[in-house]
């Protein structure tokens, strides 16, 4: 197998794999997210069998990452609403023109949030997101169409 | 259909340790530089004209050593140290852990056989070949010599056509002549 020298990688993908990282973790976890997504894609590297889709690859350890964090987090902080971030929700204002809209985003259930990160933070399609959430592309659409249903009852109508 | 999913959090690169190759690019005055090391062994000290070259090299060096490639500069600190006191005539010869990793079998005995060739001396492909008793395969020597994975440090630049003329270089005729003038003119600083 030859596989592309890693720094390759990390040239084509570190923004993609941040952003998403950013999407699912919050502010907050963001980075240690990527940080850790990227050391552990680093480990596995030499072991991998095929060269085809690495940044679907690379996206699914950051998705399984930042739920590791989501874990790590539920164990010591208690949470009132099952399948919600138990950080505070994304509210870096400065960076992002929408702050409520990420709120709420944050409140989604794990697989909607990813499916809806996966396909407007990191441009995916169905396929793809269903490749990364291990599910049919016809479940990913219906992730996204769930999310967004649910979105739209939360969020005021002038933010939407 | 524009995202509705405006997004743009400040953003930074990994930070990733030192793993099993570390590269590093390095301007020089006869050109760029391509420089790996792995398990602190210089493995690679190459010609890198572009990006597409440098690939080409890591990707290389990927396939024989291990795909866990990263820049890193750090290791080859003394590398890059070594080939600009070298550059500037300050240095003679390299002091360097070094692997042919990257080499054929064939290409090491040629590569070996370079050390009779001492700093501000010349030879040629046909002698080279004779010294390492394969006489006659001077077109093969030259074909070792082009794909030399450690330049300056294993100086295939002393090695010209018996038919006069500067010959090949990976680095190009022109750098090949300078490095010829700067140890003529280091050896003649020797000799006075």
């Amino acid at each position: 197998m030859d596989l592309p020298p890693f720094q390759q990688l990390v040239d084509a993908h570190w923004r993609d794999v941040a952003r998403l990282a950013h999407a699912l973790a919050g502010p907050s976890h963001g980075d240690d997210v990527a940080q850790q997504a990227w050391t552990r894609a680093l480990a596995a590297y030499p072991g991998l069998t095929s060269t085809r889709n690495l940044r679907a690859w690379l996206l699914t350890i950051t998705r399984n990452c930042a739920m590791d964090v989501h874990r790590a987090a539920r164990r010591t902080v208690p949470v009132e609403k099952p399948g919600l971030l138990a950080e505070a929700p994304v509210t870096s204002a400065a960076a992002d023109p929408r702050p409520e809209l990420w709120a709420a985003v944050a409140g989604l259930p794990e697989r909607q949030r990813a499916a809806i990160a996966l396909k407007y933070v990191t441009d995916l399609d169905h396929r793809a997101i269903a490749h990364v959430l291990d599910t049919s592309p016809a479940m990913s659409r219906r992730l996204v169409s769930d999310g967004l249903a649910t979105l739209r009852l939360t969020l005021p109508e002038e933010s939407r | 259909m524009s995202s509705p999913f405006a997004f743009d959090p400040p953003l930074t690169p990994p930070v990733l340790p030192e793993s099993d190759v570390s590269y590093a690019v390095h301007p020089t005055s006869v050109g760029r530089l391509l420089l790996a090391s792995a398990g602190g062994r210089l493995v690679l000290c190459a010609y890198a004209v572009d990006t597409a070259a440098e690939d080409a090299l890591l990707r290389r060096v990927a396939g024989a050593v291990s795909p866990r490639v990263l820049r890193h500069e750090r290791p080859l600190d003394a590398a890059r140290r070594q080939v600009d006191e070298y550059l500037t005539g300050r240095r003679r010869r390299f002091d360097l852990p070094v692997e042919l990793t990257l080499a054929s079998p064939f290409q090491r005995k040629v590569l070996a056989g370079l050390g009779r060739t001492a700093y501000g001396e010349r030879t040629t492909y046909g002698a080279l070949a004779r010294a390492i008793d394969h006489a006659g395969a001077a077109r093969a020597v030259g074909t070792a010599l082009g794909a030399n994975p450690l330049c300056l440090v294993l100086p295939c630049h002393r090695v010209l056509p018996s038919s006069g003329g500067i010959g090949g270089y990976a680095g190009g005729p022109a750098a090949k002549e300078a490095l010829l003038a700067l140890e003529a003119a280091g050896r003649s600083c020797l000799a006075r």
